[in-house]
């Protein structure tokens, strides 16, 4: 059997099971669309969050992302597991005592004002479809790849795919349909890097190989990277290169962002208890982390190995000739990868070989002019390709590269799936059913919310086809806005008497700052070149469009503050409200807001 | 003790719980990971440094404790101070 079709055969059961489970599970009635009729186990809430929240961003993006920095980016590992303890800690408990089914009603309620539920609506939705934009980018790259099509090809059937898929159901259908996920994508990670391991160091544990000995060479495995890529230019992999302030302000961004999601803290209030709220914050952790402790020996491992199969004799031997990549069957995975547009190399100077170094550097210059070198060969490499073409540039069975494309799909598709049902839930629940028309129908509550999901992927597919960056990048975004948002909201309307008009003003204040900040780097509305400054060369010192979510909850915090100061305290009920959010006693089953 | 009062005294507790967790939060990533890693440069993991280790592998598994920790403390806390849910 050829690789197209094994891939297709994965791909079509990994669907067949999620789309029976969303039939087996469909919704009845919008308490059951929303939250799951609260009958879920924190395990199975945990595995579901998991697999809701780790994105293609996590799977297909990040690994790629740390292998062509390395300790740089570091910062998605700490970012997107360290906002978990936040969300443990000062969110899931409190929010689950409330007990009502979405961020914008605790906010709404806990600030006494329909602005401030419209405010937080808006925050929701702006950061939600950001996020979504990623996730079509990253739907792109899988799509084309195993459908040996353009990657824009692979994002307008990918979207179709996606809008399909989460128009099933609500969330019990997408409970265990994530379960499913999760059991496929963690499978999917895991196995190949396994396999790459004993290859390389001997280790079957990928997170213990990463610090175990290259047996090629004798050497610890990241002594033989730092190495072979500072031969060629490039910056030491363990070393730090960038700003330390920036990279500070990047960890915090992702970590509050991650306390700030809708559709994660939504997943907080699906648990029976206040208690289990705790405990579903640690197993979701328990899960991500299965990926996130391998993510890092991916990255180093495929480094490595991309770099020895262009430099197959050594790096001070001659380069991979032009006939070894069209003829050897080890070099496949790059013919594949180059019909989807993400992978390229061009023998610039004639010479039958690619030779791949870092052309910006001073040494490797002079050294490229004695050699008759002329710039680096390997001229496009999409860091979105590294994590689905690793199994091939290791030369695993084919199976192997088929669970890969499975697993890249699931990624992408149960948080498309998460987000889209936040997304829906605002605009129907929350805006419409609490705003505009209160007396609206069930089944017309269900059918805007359909709608809302609809529009939201057609607006994420227009702009995934111009993305702001890989699919990761983006992510990142998404959190920035979460952060400098609905995270300090929340926080203040748990741990202070901070009143309305501080709470509104801090987050029109928050999300405006930061959106602004980032549409002058990234071009607004995300249009290319409509940009002012570039990351490279941001605005404010060092501090990129992608850390800046950080500042803005700084400024939401002190404008909340400064405002609530000078206005009226807030009612004695509402300091009632604040006083048994606090404690678990008394929690019920959350009701509906009728 | 008045339900009041037992709330207060819970929650003081709590508060100073949630504080020194993200003490250690912010001291493996922040700390380890990031600003002190050139004080951990000297403790060789592996092929690098133990602040290497910490930013890519350390900060995730202590996070883990931490949250794990926090869920068994204040269940414990909530019977000690009876706010518990049954």
């Amino acid at each position: 059997m050829d690789q197209f079709t094994l891939n297709l055969l994965f791909v079509s059961a990994s669907f067949a099971l999620y789309i029976g489970i969303a039939i087996w599970a469909r919704a009845g009635s919008t308490s059951e669309f929303y939250a799951a009729g609260r009958g879920v186990h924190p395990v199975t809430n945990g595995m579901a969050t998991a697999a809701d929240w780790m994105s293609a961003a996590s799977f297909i993006s990040m690994a790629g992302l740390i292998a062509f920095t390395g300790y740089d980016n570091s910062t998605f590992l700490m970012g997107w597991t360290g906002g978990y303890v936040l969300l443990a800690l000062l969110l899931a408990p409190y929010l689950r005592k409330f007990g009502k089914f979405t961020v914008s009603e605790f906010i709404g309620d806990r600030f006494y004002s329909p602005t401030a539920r419209m405010v937080a609506v808006i925050c929701l939705i702006v950061a939600s479809l950001t996020y979504v934009i990623g996730q079509m980018t990253g739907v792109g790259v899988a799509f084309g790849r195993f459908l040996e099509i353009s990657n824009t090809a692979g994002l307008l059937i990918g979207a179709c795919v996606v809008f399909a898929y989460a128009v099933f159901g609500g969330m019990k259908g997408v409970t265990y349909t994530q379960v499913a996920q999760y059991v496929v994508l963690i499978m999917a990670y895991t196995i190949p890097a396994i396999f790459i391991s004993l290859q390389l160091t001997g280790n079957p544990i990928p997170a213990l190989g990463l610090f175990g000995d290259h047996v090629a060479s004798g050497e610890p495995l990241l002594t033989k990277l730092d190495q072979i890529v500072r031969e060629l230019g490039f910056n030491e992999y363990t070393a730090h290169h960038g700003d330390t302030f920036n990279m500070v302000l990047f960890t915090l961004s992702l970590m509050i962002g991650t306390a700030g999601l809708p559709h994660v803290i939504m997943r907080f209030f699906t648990v029976p208890r206040v208690a289990d709220a705790r405990w579903s914050a640690g197993w979701a952790l328990v899960f991500i982390a299965l990926l996130y402790l391998t993510a890092p020996a991916v990255g180093a491992m495929a480094r490595l190995n991309i770099t020895e199969l262009m430099w197959p004799n050594g790096t001070d031997a001659q380069a991979v000739s032009v006939e070894q990549i069209e003829t050897d069957a080890k070099y496949d995975w790059m013919a594949t990868w180059q019909k989807t547009g993400l992978l390229g190399w061009e023998d610039k100077n004639g010479d039958g070989r690619i030779q791949y170094y870092n052309d910006a550097n001073a040494e490797m210059q002079a050294k490229a002019a004695q050699e008759g070198w002329a710039g680096n060969e390997l001229t496009n490499f999409n860091r979105d390709i590294l994590v689905l073409a690793n199994p091939e540039i290791a030369n695993l069975p084919g199976w192997v590269i088929g669970l890969v494309a499975a697993g890249g799909l699931a990624a992408a598709l149960s948080t498309a799936a998460g987000l889209l049902l936040a997304i829906s839930s605002a605009v129907s629940h929350d805006l419409i059913k609490g705003q505009l028309n209160p007396g609206i129908s069930e089944k017309g509550e269900l059918l805007s919310a359909r709608v809302a999901m609809a529009a939201a992927i057609v607006v994420a597919t227009y702009l995934g086809l111009n993305p702001p960056g890989f699919a990761a990048q983006t992510v990142a975004l998404a959190f920035g806005l979460a952060a400098a948002s609905i995270f300090p909201a929340l926080m203040m309307g748990i741990f202070t008497k901070v009143n309305n008009k501080g709470a509104v003003a801090g987050m029109i204040s928050g999300l405006a700052i930061t959106l602004i900040y980032i549409f002058l780097h990234k071009g607004w509305l995300f249009i290319p070149d409509t940009n002012s400054f570039t990351d490279a060369d941001p605005l404010l010192g060092t501090i990129k469009s992608t850390s800046f979510g950080a500042v803005g909850a700084v400024i939401n915090f002190a404008v909340a503050f400064t405002v609530s100061k000078m206005t009226a305290p807030i009612p004695q009920e509402i300091e009632d409200l604040v006083e048994s959010v606090r404690v678990p006693k008394g929690a019920a089953a959350a009701a509906a807001d009728h | 003790m008045s339900d009041k009062e037992a709330a207060k005294a819970y929650w003081k507790t709590n508060v100073r719980i949630i504080l020194w967790s993200l003490v250690i939060w912010a001291l493996v990533s922040f700390g380890f990971g990031i600003l002190l890693r050139p004080m951990l440069s000297g403790i060789a993991v592996g092929g690098t440094d133990l602040g290497f280790w910490f930013a890519q592998q350390g900060s995730i598994l202590v996070f883990l404790a931490l949250i794990f920790f926090y869920a068994w403390r204040m269940n414990k806390l909530d019977a000690e101070h009876g706010v518990g849910e049954e």
